[in-house]
């Protein structure tokens, strides 16, 4: 028995998204779209209509190239890509085939926490297809799709196992939300991978026959399908077959890869020049004004935030998985500088917040409390002018009013009771009504505390300052 | 450059989805060897300081602003198509 290696290379597709297709002024939205809603001459290829590049789609890709490392090319020429299928109604579709916009970059990824760089082939930029529907005699063509732009990320074979290839797609994705560029939606198409892997012996240096897997359009479905392949490859190779030179497709379904073509039926895509679209040639001012616009990126984020507060490294990646929510987080730290740790920021931000964030599902922007209110909140219970609990209230107050932390404790009487006259009163109260566990306590019985802080907690309505109620409660029970 | 073969003219052909018939094969055979050796003209100029051109045009960076308008209506979309169903062109059966 061998041991074999993978050795995967990715094609990522991410759709962009701007508000017009690639190549003409049509809506791009086409997610849950009537049918054929939003066309033209242009994307529907009748006679004498010509493309005319879309600004905005050249700068996203570009800022997507910026982000990863890449090399930016001034000079980019787009190509026909000639085959026939009825997604295309051109006949070709307009891509980048020699001089793409973005080459030689990488990126670091983490797999369960151990460092790795992934080479990038190239970003380039072209079109996307329509969408068809097969229904029984006949196919279905909406070409509501046809034409938006679409942006290919390659990278280099450096993926060795499906958890890299995992982690890969995965921290693509958070860049592109990063930066603005994609929804980066799996579910609803806007992001799509093809995996290439082939296998060699842990020994040798020769690599086996490449196998191309399309149409993979969610993480589990990379995942399982690279542990497909690798599975089933190994086994021919150890039986003492041959893996065949194919491209494969994912059925969810079965679990399982199936042949979609094999190499004697590869498709000749016959790529020249687009005589419709003149070169780009962009202004390195502009290619620089796009690197300076660059965001800090998800890893650097996290790196600053375990450097500058000490946050763990679990904490860190929660808090920096989407942007949104890590600008809250900051300008929270930022407003309560003088009065809260980041470290409370973080617990109340990755416990509460995100919690009520996920249940209602709604977006930060939709928060209707300012970032200074969320500190304001924290410092009160920070520095025990309200409970805990009592903290968590006034949140539930601010999120669904959007009314302040001082009003809320205000109208609902929750400042905590920290006059030691006032708590030394309802201990002694306590400690008459609960002769019992008072005895087991001066017998040793070191729990019981727990019980009698609870009591004076109820007596006082929650308002008491725990602390100093247990305090006064061994005090007591102690004389 | 020789005469293109029987068999390149064929998967031309195939690509084009043009189905030939024998005398037809012979008659493009003919004709796109001639073409061929026509452009081949080029290669006896010496071109060894001149950038590859990918266009003709004395243009470059033509964009337009990133701006949504309305284009077709879906009835006028579907005009010329030969068999339409559900708002949608309809076309013979592909497999998936």
């Amino acid at each position: 028995m061998t041991t074999y290696e993978a050795i995967i290379g990715m094609e990522v597709h991410i759709e962009l998204q701007t508000q017009s297709k690639m190549f003409c002024a049509c809506p791009a939205s086409f997610f849950g779209a009537a049918p054929n809603i939003n066309t033209c001459p242009t994307c529907l290829a009748l006679p004498g209509a010509l493309p005319v590049i879309n600004r905005q789609a050249v700068a996203y890709t570009a800022l997507t190239g910026l982000a990863l490392n890449c090399r930016i090319h001034r000079r980019n020429v787009f190509a026909r890509k000639n085959y026939f299928y009825p997604d295309l109604p051109k006949g070709y579709q307009i891509s980048q085939y020699e001089l793409p916009l973005c080459t030689d970059g990488a990126l670091d990824i983490t797999v369960a926490g151990a460092g790795k760089t992934v080479g990038i082939t190239r970003v380039h930029l072209e079109e996307d297809t329509g969408k068809l529907t097969h229904v029984s005699g006949g196919s279905l063509v909406d070409l509501n799709r046809a034409g938006v732009p679409l942006m290919e990320i390659v990278s280099e074979p450096d993926i060795r196992s499906a958890a890299e290839a995992y982690a890969y797609v995965s921290q693509l994705r958070q860049i592109v939300r990063y930066l603005g560029v994609s929804s980066g939606d799996m579910e609803k198409g806007a992001m799509r991978c093809e995996v290439n892997l082939s296998l060699k012996p842990v020994d040798s240096e020769v690599w086996g026959t490449k196998v191309e897997v399309k149409n993979l359009n969610s993480f589990r479905a990379v995942r399982n399908a690279i542990t497909w392949e690798i599975a089933r490859q190994t086994e021919t190779l150890n039986a003492g077959g041959q893996v065949e030179q194919v491209t494969m497709g994912w059925d969810e379904t079965r679990g399982r890869t199936v042949v979609q073509r094999s190499k004697e039926d590869a498709h000749d895509y016959r790529y020249f020049p687009e005589p419709d679209l003149p070169p780009l040639n962009l202004d390195p001012v502009r290619i620089d004004e796009l690197a300076d616009s660059l965001p800090e990126l998800p890893a650097a984020k996290a790196a600053r935030y375990r450097a500058t507060w000490q946050l763990s490294a679990q904490d860190a990646a929660l808090l920096t998985e989407h942007r949104d929510r890590a600008e809250y987080f900051e300008a929270a730290v930022a407003a309560g500088a003088d009065t809260i740790s980041a470290r409370a920021a973080a617990n109340w931000m990755t416990g509460e917040i995100f919690r009520r964030l996920n249940e209602s599902g709604i977006a930060v922007a939709d928060i209707k409390f300012p970032p200074a209110d969320f500190a304001r909140l924290i410092a009160l219970v920070e520095t025990g002018k309200i409970n805990r609990q009592a903290g968590k209230d006034v949140l539930a107050g601010m999120w669904q009013f959007g009314a302040q932390p001082d009003a809320i404790v205000a109208a609902k009487g929750l400042k905590q009771i920290s006059d030691s006259g006032a708590i030394e009163k309802i201990v002694t109260q306590v400690i008459a009504e609960n002769p019992d566990p008072a005895a087991q306590f001066r017998a040793g019985k070191e729990k019981v505390i727990g019980f009698l802080v609870g009591q004076v907690m109820r007596h006082s309505r929650g308002k008491a300052n725990p602390k100093l109620a247990e305090a006064a409660l061994r005090r007591k029970l102690a004389s | 450059m020789p005469k293109l073969s029987m068999a390149e003219v064929e998967n031309i052909a195939h690509l084009a989805r043009l189905k030939l018939t024998e005398d037809e094969k012979r008659l493009f055979q003919e004709q796109l060897s001639s073409i061929l050796r026509y452009v081949e003209m080029l290669n006896t100029l010496d071109t060894a300081g001149v950038p590859p051109t990918t266009s003709a045009l004395p243009l470059d960076n033509v964009m337009r602003p990133d701006e949504a308008h309305a284009g077709l209506s879906p009835a006028d979309a579907l005009l010329n198509a030969p068999d339409t169903a559900a708002g949608s062109f309809r076309v013979k059966q592909i497999l998936p």
